[in-house]
């Protein structure tokens, strides 16, 4: 088997909560703990979780735009948590990010023809010459057209300046893009747009993804993988086609059943779980989900489940499935 | 046909914006009806129209710009468009009540849950005494399952999740028995666990007080899940109406079987989705023809030129565009016949 494009180890972000008088460090938010992935070449990893459970910390750790407080991330061989700021500066060429907000992410102050060269500019790619073809050309690539080029970001809709945020993305040719949250300030016509956008690019520049989402029907259909997470561990982690069909961890369970479906006959099997998600400066003990759970057992308030294989490409971080687990 | 009788109905609304541009109307001759004990849904994307037909009904279209140009909004025979702000103010929050999409914005961060609901009844039950008005509070504060009712009543907002926040404001929604309970987008700012337990609270309550909801959304799921009848708005325009199963089982105008197509199902992996082609046209930007008609696979000559009128195609179903047009069925059969 070829090694995988991304390996993420043990990644973990707490960020300190200060207070009182002096500023003093009180405690600590547990945003992303101690969760492990692999994405492949060429394929795309859905990663889904509600508000809080720490997937755009992840999404923003890959890229050191936000540094870890543990953990390796390995990306093509190399090991981006040890590289210097302006190493990693270097290997972002290969990866890069669309956003989810197309209007706060574009500067309304630069022209499209601006902001596309930008990337160009920072890696030193091509002549200015050059670099304005490849503009023109990515636009078109986009679905846009190279007369949008002289044109500044308000006088675009809402699904055209995602499309140039994709397109921006693309100008270093990379080779993994972090897609978070990519279409859902996007109206639902738009959106599908946007996914088929993205999944042409990703046959045709042969990109590989992490797609990043609360939209469980979205990530469905964009994955080929998909991990699910909450308060800042990843519950479980399998083919797009085992989770949905078969999800084993009872979060997923609760989150698929909960999704409203556009199909009034649909019967749904469902999994209630009550109350909120807790506070990720406090979370519960041994397994986070335990509060919630309408399966807890003793040993869940105790001690944390590992994550571990329990089918061949099926991970899951839970007690119910201790035993059939390989020891 | 339903025998419930209609509670709310909308005629010929027409909400304009005034602008250095002109007037934009926001919605544009919009007919529907609620009935006792109905949940309706309105769905369409942004700028469809959809928040300021709702903002219409409940007298709270920003003004200026904003004014409702014609039309009338009937609620127990009376013409909601013609009242005083006074007679207004009496129904708003009592027979008529309204939830919004982002409960941290409308609940006053500077007073307790308890000040703001009972600030709601002290207005509308004039003669009510204290111990009356508490009781009452805590009464619907356990309504919509929070926990700890009374201990919730001296909390601030920030203190609630976004999920309890919600239930507070459905709780001060109800406090006064509203007929008819407005709801614009109430699950889009909570995730998906907290929305399928808002929405359900929402259709309990619905069946439990016999409350009329109308339920405002761009959610296709929400509404499959939760609504009776559907319409389906686009460019200030009711395109479409009907019964929850028809609307999805057997759409009938393009742009509403176009929006089914486009949504991933949870359920399935489509290949590729179905996308419409272009934007959401500008409000006002379209002078003549059907609004839909640039983005439209069906389009031929008369739909560029003249506004579709909204076609009763059975019983309890209309759509606004010409391929339901009687005449044209008519005509189609002529040439299939002559040729």
């Amino acid at each position: 088997m070829t090694e995988p494009l991304l390996k993420v180890e043990g990644l973990k972000k707490y960020f300190p909560v200060t207070g009182g008088m002096f500023g003093r460090v009180k405690g600590q938010v547990k945003a992303v703990d101690d969760i492990s992935f692999y994405v492949n070449e060429g394929e795309t990893l859905g990663i889904v979780g509600e508000s809080g459970c720490g997937k755009s910390t992840t999404g923003r750790m890959l890229m050191r735009l936000l540094d870890p407080t543990e953990g390796k991330v390995t990306f093509d061989g190399q090991e981006l948590t040890s590289l210097s700021a302006s190493e990693m500066r270097k290997a972002r060429r290969d990866i890069q990010m669309v956003f989810q907000d197309p209007y706060a992410s574009l500067n309304p102050r630069h022209s499209i023809e601006k902001i596309l060269m930008e990337p160009l500019n920072v890696h030193n790619i091509g002549d200015p010459k050059e670099r304005k073809r490849k503009v023109h050309e990515f636009l078109e690539i986009v679905g846009l057209s190279s007369y949008h080029a002289k044109r500044y970001p308000h006088q675009f809709s809402g699904g055209q300046r995602q499309r140039i945020g994709i397109a921006r993305a693309l100008m270093t040719n990379p080779k993994l893009i972090i897609a978070d949250e990519p279409v859902s300030a996007l109206d639902v016509s738009i959106q599908a747009q946007v996914l088929n956008l993205m999944q042409d690019l990703q046959r045709d520049l042969k990109l590989t993804y992490i797609f990043i989402a609360h939209d469980l029907g979205v990530v469905r259909h964009i994955s080929d993988r998909v991990g699910v997470m909450y308060l800042g561990n990843m519950a479980e982690l399998a083919d797009t086609e085992s989770l949905y069909e078969k999800p084993l961890h009872p979060y997923t369970q609760a989150l698929l059943s909960a999704v409203p479906v556009p199909d009034p006959d649909f019967v749904r099997e469902e999994v209630v779980i009550k109350g909120d998600v807790p506070s990720p400066a406090n979370p519960p003990s041994g397994c986070r989900f335990h509060t919630r759970c309408p399966f807890k057992m003793d040993i869940c308030s105790q001690e944390i489940p590992r994550f571990a294989e329990v089918e061949p490409g099926h991970s899951v971080a839970c007690h119910l499935y201790e035993e059939c687990r390989p020891q | 046909m339903d025998e419930r009788k209609t509670i709310l109905d909308v005629k010929g609304l027409r909400t304009s914006f005034f602008t250095d541009d002109g007037e934009v109307p926001a919605v544009d001759n919009v007919d529907f009806h609620i009935r006792q004990g109905e949940v309706l849904g309105i769905v369409g994307e942004s700028g469809c129209g959809k928040s300021v037909t709702s903002l219409s009904i409940m007298g709270l279209v920003p003004s200026p710009p904003g004014k409702i140009v014609s039309g009338e909004i009937l609620f127990q025979d009376k013409d909601l468009t013609k009242l005083s702000d006074k007679e207004m103010r009496q129904i708003r929050g009592d027979d008529i009540a309204m939830i919004f999409q982002e409960p941290m914005t409308s609940l006053n961060p500077l007073f307790t849950i308890g000040n703001q609901l009972r600030e709601a009844l002290k207005i509308h039950k004039k003669d009510w005494s204290k111990s009356q008005i508490q009781e009452r509070a805590v009464e619907m504060m356990k309504l919509v399952g929070l926990p700890r009712a009374e201990a919730l009543l001296n909390d601030y907002p920030h203190q609630l999740s976004g999920g309890m926040r919600q239930r507070v404001m459905i709780a001060m929604a109800l406090l006064c028995d509203p007929k008819v309970l407005i709801a614009d987008e109430p699950t889009t700012a909570l995730d998906v666990t907290i929305q399928a337990q808002i929405l359900k609270l929402i259709k309990n309550l619905n069946e439990r007080l016999d409350t009329a909801v109308l339920l405002i959304t761009h959610d296709l799921g929400v509404v499959a899940e939760t609504c009776e009848r559907v319409v389906v708005m686009y460019a200030g325009k009711v395109v479409e109406e009907g019964p929850v199963h028809t609307i999805f089982n057997d759409p009938q105008h393009p742009y509403t079987r176009g929006l089914l197509e486009s949504v991933p199902d949870m359920r399935f992996k489509k290949e590729r989705l179905y996308s419409i082609p272009g934007n959401v046209p500008k409000p006002g930007s379209i002078k003549v023809g059907c609004k839909y008609a640039a983005r439209c696979e069906f389009a031929f000559d008369r739909c560029r030129v003249e506004d579709p009128a909204l076609y009763q195609t059975a019983e309890d179903h209309k759509t606004r565009c010409f391929l339901f047009d009687p005449k044209e069925a008519e005509s189609h059969d002529r040439t299939v016949v002559e040729s």
